[in-house]
């Protein structure tokens, strides 16, 4: 099992390899188109601003890429929001993998969303021994709406999609990698997909 | 709903916890990665490191210790204390730390919180902020509460919040070490006047402490060390409470 975490220079994605690393899982970081075909299961992270990282997957070819791949692909947090049509966040063209928009929380609550919030409504066999309003944690000032590929929904001030899945694409706004033992097991359950 | 946060703080220097640590079952109390490990465990919603090194080779030392907690600690962690350039938050951020927090160094060069905003994403730019209450005007204070100065602390909040702060870890020297509760009411008013969470840190002593600055004090989240390194408030208990009483808590 070969998996790739995709480092294009968006933060911190150490803590994505450790969190393999816990599990007794090799995982990768490479932005080299070959390897990243060559793999079975491939991370896409992110974190920080949309429009720097959309142009840093630009640069090096990976916004061509990251659709075509035919491997289950996990999109986290900014990963995720970069798979969606298009985010508010430096009003941003995204990968077009996930059929709906990115939009910015109202101040009607603090943002960031910065703790653990509960995920509901789940959909896929990404949770698959996950029970419903587990505790996941984000940080976050976007969110996805719903769409037709939700599989969880998390309430911040509105309802949005916490987690999409497209076919072989996955995404989610939580962090796994940081979401104690739960997270683990979503992060164990992408690798057995 | 998202939940309030609990965040146990540990002393770092040179590498090592420094308060006396009163848990069982750990091999060694001074280990902070054994620490981190089960603060996790107990249900801590996150953990700060503050680091108390005097020395360029004890800060070298904290790097080496915040890539062993993230190799191993499943829950976020924040790094503080004598961070001032945007080269060492990268390196904190490289091995693995989630969040840093900046105080004295932000104050002497606000600009700093707008470097690290637009490099890293306000998500992980903490500003710690030591305020201390006399003849009712809050005045901020640097070098950990021991030099006043004229700064308000309320617009230096909302100053700090505009340049790109994340989150604001406030500390009453009022109350810090007092055990005798959180600043409530000037926590409710930064929570009011700002839209970014709020860390109250500075007197916990009891449960009730805990509870009161959810509720009156609006806080987001609840930092302590004493009660927690002592065993005197028992994590898991304090969030059982904590839902008791309404409050929205992971546990």
């Amino acid at each position: 099992m070969k998996l790739i975490i995709i480092n294009y220079g968006a933060g911190n994605i150490k803590s994505i390899q450790f969190a393999f690393n816990r599990m007794g899982i090799d995982a990768i970081l490479s932005n080299d188109p070959d390897e990243i075909l060559a793999a079975d299961k491939i991370i896409f992270p992110g974190v920080g601003e949309a429009s720097s990282a959309m142009n840093m997957l630009k640069q090096s070819g990976l916004d061509i890429l990251i659709p075509q791949l035919k491997q289950p692909v996990l999109g986290i947090c900014l990963g995720m929001q970069l798979m969606c049509n298009r985010t508010e966040e430096g009003n941003t063209k995204g990968l077009e993998i996930f059929n709906t928009e990115v939009k910015r929380f109202s101040n009607t609550v603090k943002v960031p969303q910065m703790g653990w919030n509960v995920i509901k409504n789940l959909k896929s066999d990404l949770f698959s021994g996950i029970k419903e309003n587990e505790y996941m944690y984000l940080v976050h000032s976007y969110y996805a709406e719903h769409c037709n590929q939700t599989i969880a929904a998390t309430d911040y001030g509105l309802n949005y999609a916490s987690a999409l899945q497209h076919n072989n694409f996955y995404g989610v706004q939580f962090h796994p990698e940081k979401s104690s033992l739960a997270g683990a097991k979503i992060l164990e359950n992408f690798i057995n997909l | 709903m998202l939940t309030k946060r609990i965040i146990p703080c540990l002393d770092i220097k040179n590498g090592r916890t420094v308060k006396g640590v009163n848990f069982v079952d750990l091999r060694d109390a001074g280990d902070p990665v054994e620490l981190a490990k089960q603060y996790a465990d107990m249900g801590a919603d996150e953990l700060v490191f503050l680091d108390i090194s005097a020395t360029l080779e004890g800060r070298a030392t904290t790097l080496e210790m915040v890539l062993h907690v993230a190799e191993q600690v499943n829950i976020p962690f924040t790094v503080g204390g004598g961070i001032s350039s945007v080269e060492h938050v990268d390196a904190l951020l490289h091995c693995g730390a989630d969040k840093v927090s900046i105080n004295s160094s932000a104050v002497k060069r606000p600009d700093l919180v707008n470097e690290l905003a637009d490099k890293f994403g306000s998500q992980c730019v903490v500003v710690a902020i030591d305020a201390k209450e006399v003849d009712g005007q809050w005045k901020v204070h640097l070098a950990g509460g021991s030099i006043p100065t004229e700064i308000n602390l309320f617009e230096w909040a909302k100053e700090v919040e505009q340049r790109g702060a994340g989150e604001i870890l406030f500390t009453s020297m009022n109350h810090d070490g007092t055990k005798n509760g959180f600043a409530n009411e000037a926590l409710a008013k930064l929570s009011s006047e700002l839209n970014i969470p709020i860390i109250a840190s500075g007197g916990a002593g009891n449960v009730q402490h805990f509870i009161d600055t959810f509720k009156e004090g609006k806080s987001d989240a609840a930092l302590a060390a004493s009660v927690f390194h002592f065993g005197e408030i028992p994590i898991p208990e304090l969030k059982k409470e904590l839902r008791k009483n309404h409050i929205e808590v992971r546990i």
